[in-house]
C-alpha cells in the first residue's frame, strides 16, 4: 500500500508549488511554531524518541537519542546545530531537492530541533555544487528573519536563533560529521578522532549535533501531528516516510517519499515505471547510496526498503538512493567506477584508506579486463576487510562494502571474466 | 584513577592517560608510528588499533582516554590482522630501498615491518612517487619514504611554532610539504629529523655517513649556548659524526637545537694540533716543551698585577678551576670569564642565574622579556615559554627589538627608560606582573653585557622587588647567559679578585701597557686589537681570533675530547664525556695548566682529573652534585663596586647574537653553519633574479 497523500512531509517535492515563504505558510509549515517551542526541551526530544525518528543521512542512528546526548544545562559554551546539506553520495539527490523547493521545512526544523538542543545557532553546510540550492535556501533564511520566525524572539517564543548557510568546496569527505565541522572551522575536511565527540567537543569547541537535511526538515512535522502517527507509519524502529531517490536502468527516474519498509519491487514499479525492459531484465540494484553493497534480483525480489530489513541481507538502507542495474550493465565495470571514486575523495589522514583505497581500485581495473587469477579474489576481499572498521571514519567501510557485495553475489562473473581473458591472451 | 584489564593484568592507571600509555604501564609494547608522546594526537597511522571489549571495532589506542572497567586485549588474532594489515598498507607504497636509506637500522618501519608485517609482499601494482622537497641545508627529504604520519607537522607546528609544513592533496596524492618552496625556517629543525619514524626526513649533513651500528655513542654536553642540552655524541675513529639529544625533562626534554646538533664538522676544521710560539712576528710550530718554555720566560718575574687570564665560552669547569689556580699562585688576581663584560654579580648567584629554572618555566604566567631573543640565545628555553605559551593564559611582553618569538610578544619598550617605568611601578603591564601567581622576567646580554649593564641589572632588580616576582616558593628573576662555560666560571670564582681588574680592566691595563701577559683560556669573543702589546697566550682548541693574535698557542681539546664539568644556566652541573681523543699533539685542557705550572715552578696539587676534581668539589659543592639545581638565595644585589650601578643609557637593547647559526669557534669552522648562515639570515638580501 502506498504512502497517502495526507501523510506526505514534502508537500512541494517537485516544485509545483510556491518554495517562498507565502507558499510554505500555504502548505502548514511554520503553522504554530511557537506552540511547538512552547513545549519546552524536553517535551520535544521526548515526542522525537517516541516516533522513532532514525537519522536520514545514511548510518540510521535514532535522532532523539543523539539530540539527548546534548549537555542540558551550558557550562558556558554555546551548543550548535549543525546541518549537513553536503550531500554526496553517489544517486542521491533528496536534500537537494528539499532545498531548492520546501526551503522552509529545513528553516523551520533549525529551529524546533536547535531549541529542544538548547543551540544558539544553527550551520547549515551546504555542498558547493548547489548554487540553486544555496540561493533558495538563503533567501527562505532571509524571509524567515524578516518575518521574525529566526533571530532575535524565534517566532515569539522569547528564544533567540540564528541560521547561518555555509558552502563547501565539493568534497565528499566533508559529509562527514567531523570532517565537515573541520571544513566549516575553516581547516582541512579531515574526520577528527572520536572520542571526543561533538556533542561534547563540536564545532569551535562546544557541544554539537549534526543532522542530516532530511532528518531536520521532517521534525516539525512531526511536533505538530504527533510521534503515534509517525509512528504508525513503516515497521516498528523502521518508522515514517523517506525520501528514496530512484535512479539508473529504469524507465522514470524520480524521487519519491514513499512509506519505510516498502517492498522494492513495488517502489520501483509504482514509482519509476519498472525496469528497463522489465523486472526480469534486472541484474542488480544498489538500495542504499554508492557505498551500500549491491543486491542480485534473488534478493531484490522481496526485500522491504528499510534499515533492518536491508540490514539482513548484509546491504543498508544507506541514503535510499536506490541505484536500478539491468542485465546491460558490466557490473565489475561499474563497481571499479566505484572504488575510483572512493580512491578520489579519500582524504588520506590515515593509512588504511589512504593506502587501501588506490590499491582496491587497481585490483578493480585488472578485473574489469579480467586480467587476475581467482585467487587475488579471495585476496581482494582481505583487503576490502583490512580496510573495513581500521579507520578513522566510515569512508573506509564505504569503499570496501560495494567490492564486498560484488564479491559475495557475482564471483562467478568475476572468474568467468578472467578465464575469458586468460584464453584470449593464450590465443595470441 | 581508574582501574582496567589489559590482556588479563589488572591494573590502576592515572586518570586522563590513553590506552596505549595504559598499555606500556601494563609492559605491553603497542606498536605505533603517528603517536608521541610530546605532540597532539592524530590517530592516522593505525598502527595501534587494540581490542576493546564490548567495542564494535578495534579501537586506536592512542586516541583512547582510559576509563573504569576497561577490558583491552593486545594480543587477540584480531589485533596481530589489524597490524598486519597497517603494516602491509604502509609498505605497498613505500619504496623498500633500506640498503640505501641513511634511516636503515634505525628505522620504525623497518623495526615494525619485522615484528609484526608478513615476509612477503602481495602488491603487484605500480608504486607511487613523491617529489622531494628542498627543506634547506639540515633536513634532507626522500619525500618517497613519508608514510604520511604528520608528526613532523605536529612538531613544527607545536613545538618549533612555525606552520610552514602541512598535507597537500588528499588520498593517496597526500604530501607533506612547505607549501610554497621554502626552507624551514627554525632553530629546532633538526628534530625533525629524529621525530621521523622513516627515513624521508634525514640529516643533509650526515648523508650517506655511516651506519648506526658501526658508531660509538658517549654521553655529552651541548656547548653551543648556555641551556646544558643533554646529547650523545655518534663517534667513529676519531670524528663525531653526529650529534642527538638525550632525554632530560628539566633541561631540553628530548629536544635539541640546530646549532648543537650541526656545527660538529666544525670540530674537523681549523683545528690547532700543536703548539705554536710566534718568533718574529710569525707564528712557528713548536714542540710543548718550547712553547711551555717561552711562557715562563716571559712570566719569569713578571709582577702578578701584570698578568691577567680571561676565560672563554666553551670552558668547562676543570679547565678554569686549573687556571684560577695557576693565576692565584702568580699573585694575579686579574681574572674574568665574562668576556663580553655582562654585569652580574659574581658574589649573588640569584644575579646571573636563571632562577625560575627551565622546567619552572611552565607555571609561570606572566613573562616580560628585557634585552634578549630567546629563540636565538636559547631555543631550547624558547620553545619551553611556547610549550607554556600553549597552554594558555600566559602573557609576555619585551623591552627590546621585536623578534618573532613563535609566540606573540607584546613590544613594550626599546631600551633602559621603558625599564624604569617597572621599577618605579608606573608601567601597565607593571600590574600583570603584580597580578601574575607566577611572574616572570628574563634579562638577557643585550641589556647587561653592556656599559650601563649594572644599572641595567640593578633596575631589573628593582622590577623584581616592586613587581613582586620573588615570592615563596618562586623566584621569577632569570638571567639568559649565553655562554656554556660562565656559570661554571662565576660559581668556581673566576672573576677579579679583591683589588683585580675585570674583563674592561684587563682590556684597559692592555691598551695602557699595564698588563704584559694575557693567558686567553679558549677567549675568542674580544677584539683583539685591545691586547695591544701584551703577550698573549692561547689555549683553546680552533684558529680563531684568540689564536690569530697570540704569540704562544696552546693546542687544547673541544668538548667532545675530554671529560669536564658543565653548569648550564640554572646552575646546574653536568658532565660531559670524552668521546674522541684530541687531534694531533693536542691535550685535554686541565693537563696543559698542570704541566704549564710544573713549568713555572709552582705545581698544582693534582696530578689527575679525580685528584683535581676533589679539590673543585672542596671549594665548590655544587659541582658535585650532578643534575642538581640549589636554588639561590634572594640577596641584595644591583650596586656594585668596580663598575658602579650608575645611570642607565637610552640606547635601545640589542641581542648580542647577529647569526645565530656562528656564535663561537666550532660553528664559525663549520661549513655547516655558513650554508645555514646563506639559507636563513642573509637570503633577506637577495632579490627574485639572484642566482
Amino acid at each position: 500500500m502506498a504512502l497517502q497523500d495526507k501523510d506526505r512531509i514534502f508537500l512541494n517535492l517537485y516544485g509545483q508549488d510556491d518554495w517562498k515563504l507565502a507558499g510554505a505558510r500555504r502548505r502548514g509549515i511554520w503553522d504554530n511554531t511557537k506552540d511547538i517551542l512552547a513545549k519546552g526541551r524536553d517535551a520535544i526530544v521526548n515526542e522525537i524518541k517516541a516516533s522513532d525518528l532514525r537519522g536520514r543521512g545514511g548510518a540510521g542512528f535514532p535522532t532523539g537519542l543523539k539530540w539527548s546526548f546534548m549537555p542540558k544545562a551550558s557550562d558556558g559554551r554555546p551548543a550548535y546545530l549543525v546541518v549537513n546539506a553536503d550531500e554526496s553520495e553517489p544517486g542521491t539527490c533528496k536534500d537537494r531537492e528539499i532545498m531548492r523547493f520546501d526551503p522552509h521545512t529545513l528553516v523551520e526544523g533549525c529551529l524546533v530541533a536547535g531549541f529542544a538542543m538548547g543551540c544558539t545557532a544553527a550551520y547549515i553546510y551546504i555542498r558547493g555544487e548547489f548554487p540553486l540550492e544555496c540561493k533558495n535556501l538563503q533567501t527562505a533564511i532571509d524571509e524567515a528573519y524578516a518575518a521574525g520566525l529566526i533571530g532575535k524572539n524565534a517566532c515569539g517564543s522569547g528564544y533567540d536563533y540564528d541560521v547561518f548557510l555555509h558552502r563547501g568546496a565539493g568534497a565528499y569527505i566533508c559529509g562527514e560529521e567531523t570532517a565537515l565541522i573541520e571544513s566549516l572551522e575553516g581547516k582541512k575536511g579531515q574526520p577528527r578522532l572520536k572520542p571526543p565527540f561533538p556533542a561534547a567537543c563540536g564545532l569551535y569547541g562546544c557541544p554539537s549535533t549534526v543532522n542530516n537535511v532530511e532528518t531536520i526538515a521532517v521534525t516539525p512535522t512531526i511536533m505538530r501531528r504527533g510521534a503515534a502517527w509517525f509512528g504508525a507509519l513503516g515497521r516498528p524502529k523502521n518508522t515514517g516516510t523517506k525520501l528514496f531517490c530512484i535512479s539508473g536502468h529504469v524507465n522514470k527516474p524520480c524521487n519519491v517519499e514513499e512509506e519505510m519498509g516498502i517492498p522494492l519491487k513495488e517502489l520501483i514499479e509504482r514509482h519509476a515505471g519498472g525496469v528497463r525492459g522489465g523486472w526480469d531484465n534486472l541484474l542488480a540494484i544498489i538500495p542504499g547510496g554508492a557505498s551500500v553493497p549491491l543486491l542480485p534480483k534473488s534478493i531484490c525480489d522481496e526485500v522491504l526498503m528499510d534499515f533492518d530489513s536491508l540490514r539482513a541481507v548484509t546491504s543498508g538502507l544507506g541514503t535510499a538512493a536506490v541505484i536500478v542495474m539491468d542485465k546491460s550493465t558490466d557490473l565489475i565495470e561499474a563497481i571499479a567506477r566505484l572504488s575510483h571514486f572512493y580512491m578520489h575523495e579519500s582524504c588520506g589522514q590515515c593509512t588504511p584508506c589512504r593506502e587501501g583505497t588506490g590499491w582496491m581500485y587497481r585490483i578493480m581495473q585488472r578485473f574489469v579486463r579480467g586480467d587476475g587469477k581467482s585467487a587475488e579474489i579471495d585476496m581482494l576481499q582481505d583487503i576490502t576487510k583490512q580496510v573495513e572498521g581500521h579507520t578513522i571514519c566510515a569512508l573506509g567501510d564505504a569503499a570496501a562494502w560495494p567490492i564486498q557485495g560484488l564479491i559475495r553475489h557475482f564471483r562467478p562473473v568475476i572468474e568467468e571474466r578472467m578465464s575469458q581473458y586468460a584464453l584470449r591472451r593464450a590465443a595470441e | 584513577m581508574p582501574k582496567m584489564t589489559i590482556d588479563g593484568i589488572e591494573i590502576e592507571v592515572p586518570a586522563g592517560i590513553n590506552v596505549l600509555q595504559a598499555c606500556e604501564l601494563a609492559g605491553k609494547e603497542i606498536p605505533r608510528f603517528c603517536y608521541h608522546e610530546r605532540l597532539s594526537v592524530a590517530g592516522n597511522c593505525r598502527m595501534c588499533l587494540v581490542e576493546q571489549e564490548k567495542a564494535p571495532k578495534p579501537i586506536a589506542s592512542c586516541a583512547m582516554p582510559v576509563a573504569e572497567g576497561m577490558v583491552i586485549k593486545t594480543d587477540t588474532p584480531l589485533v596481530r590482522k589489524a597490524r598486519n594489515g597497517v603494516m602491509e598498507f604502509l609498505l605497498i607504497n613505500h619504496p623498500l630501498d633500506c640498503p640505501i636509506c641513511d634511516q636503515g637500522g634505525e628505522c620504525d618501519l623497518q623495526d615494525q615491518a619485522m615484528a609484526y608485517g608478513r615476509g612477503f609482499s602481495r602488491y603487484a601494482e605500480e608504486k607511487r612517487a613523491v617529489t622531494d622537497k628542498e627543506f634547506g641545508p639540515l633536513v634532507k627529504t626522500v619525500m618517497t619514504r613519508c608514510i604520511q604520519c604528520t608528526r613532523c607537522i605536529r612538531f613544527a607546528t607545536e613545538i618549533a611554532g612555525t606552520e610552514t609544513l602541512g598535507g597537500v592533496s588528499r588520498g593517496e596524492h597526500l604530501e607533506i610539504t612547505t607549501y610554497v618552496e621554502k626552507t624551514l625556517d627554525s632553530e629546532l629543525s633538526g628534530n625533525l629529523i629524529d621525530v621521523c619514524p622513516v627515513g624521508a626526513l634525514t640529516s643533509k649533513p650526515y648523508a650517506f655517513t655511516a651506519r648506526p651500528w658501526e658508531l660509538v655513542k658517549t654521553d655529552s654536553i651541548d656547548v653551543a649556548d648556555a641551556t646544558g642540552t643533554n646529547i650523545r655524541l655518534d663517534t667513529r675513529g676519531r670524528e663525531v659524526l653526529r650529534v642527538l639529544p638525550r632525554l632530560n625533562e628539566d633541561v631540553n626534554e628530548e629536544w635539541m637545537a640546530d646549532k648543537g646538533r650541526f656545527n660538529v664538522d666544525g670540530l674537523m676544521r681549523q683545528r690547532l694540533d700543536r703548539p705554536y710560539v710566534r718568533v718574529d712576528g710569525k707564528l712557528k710550530p713548536a714542540t710543548w716543551t718550547e712553547a711551555l718554555d717561552a711562557i715562563a720566560a716571559k712570566l719569569k718575574g713578571l709582577d702578578g698585577k701584570k698578568i691577567a687570564a680571561i676565560a672563554g665560552d666553551l670552558c668547562d669547569a676543570e679547565s678554569m678551576f686549573a687556571l684560577k689556580e695557576v693565576m692565584t699562585s702568580l699573585g694575579s688576581g686579574n681574572l674574568d670569564c665574562r668576556q663580553d663584560g655582562a654585569a652580574v654579580d659574581p658574589k649573588v648567584r640569584a644575579s646571573y642565574l636563571f632562577n625560575t629554572t627551565i622546567a619552572g618555566i611552565e607555571k609561570a604566567d606572566a613573562i616580560l622579556l628585557i634585552g634578549t631573543n630567546p629563540r636565538w640565545e636559547a631555543p631550547i628555553v624558547n620553545a619551553r615559554i611556547r610549550k607554556r605559551y600553549l597552554k594558555g593564559g600566559l602573557k609576555v611582553a619585551a623591552i627590546g627589538p621585536k623578534y618573532d618569538l613563535t609566540y606573540p610578544v607584546d613590544v613594550l619598550g626599546a631600551g633602559a627608560d621603558t625599564l624604569g617605568q617597572f621599577a618605579n611601578g608606573s608601567h601597565a603591564f607593571a600590574q600583570v606582573l603584580k597580578d601574575a601567581k607566577a611572574p616572570m622576567l628574563i634579562v638577557g646580554m643585550g641589556a647587561l653585557a653592556r656599559p650601563d649593564g649594572a644599572a641595567i641589572l640593578a633596575q631589573a632588580k628593582a622590577v623584581a622587588d616592586a613587581c613582586g616576582l620573588i615570592k615563596e616558593g618562586w623566584n621569577g628573576f632569570n638571567v639568559l647567559q649565553t655562554a656554556a662555560g660562565r656559570v661554571a666560571g662565576l660559581e668556581l670564582g673566576f672573576v677579579p679578585k679583591q683589588g683585580g681588574r675585570d674583563i674592561a680592566g684587563i682590556l684597559d691595563g692592555t691598551r695602557k701597557g699595564e698588563i704584559e701577559f694575557v693567558y686567553l683560556l679558549g677567549a675568542d669573543e674580544i677584539d683583539p686589537s685591545h691586547f695591544g702589546k701584551a703577550f698573549v697566550v692561547y689555549q683553546g682548541h680552533h684558529g680563531d681570533r684568540g689564536a690569530h693574535r697570540a704569540d704562544v698557542v696552546l693546542p687544547g681539546a673541544a668538548y667532545t675530547e675530554k671529560d669536564g664539568t658543565y653548569m648550564n644556566l640554572e646552575g646546574r652541573a653536568q658532565l660531559a664525556m670524552l668521546a674522541i681523543f684530541p687531534p694531533g699533539e693536542a691535550k685535554e685542557d686541565w693537563a696543559i695548566l698542570r704541566a704549564l705550572s710544573e713549568k713555572l715552578g709552582k705545581p698544582l696539587g693534582y696530578d689527575t682529573l679525580d685528584q683535581l676534581r676533589t679539590k673543585l668539589y672542596q671549594a665548590n659543592k655544587r659541582f658535585q652534585r650532578l643534575n642538581a639545581v640549589e636554588p639561590a638565595f634572594w640577596e641584595d644585589f644591583g650596586h656594585m663596586g668596580s663598575m658602579g650601578a650608575g645611570s642607565t643609557d637610552a640606547k635601545p637593547f640589542a641581542s648580542p647574537i647577529a647569526n645565530y647559526y656562528m656564535t663561537d669557534p666550532i660553528s664559525r669552522a663549520s661549513a655547516t653553519m655558513a650554508e645555514c648562515t646563506e639559507a636563513f639570515v642573509s637570503p633577506k638580501k637577495k632579490t627574485g633574479t639572484h642566482g
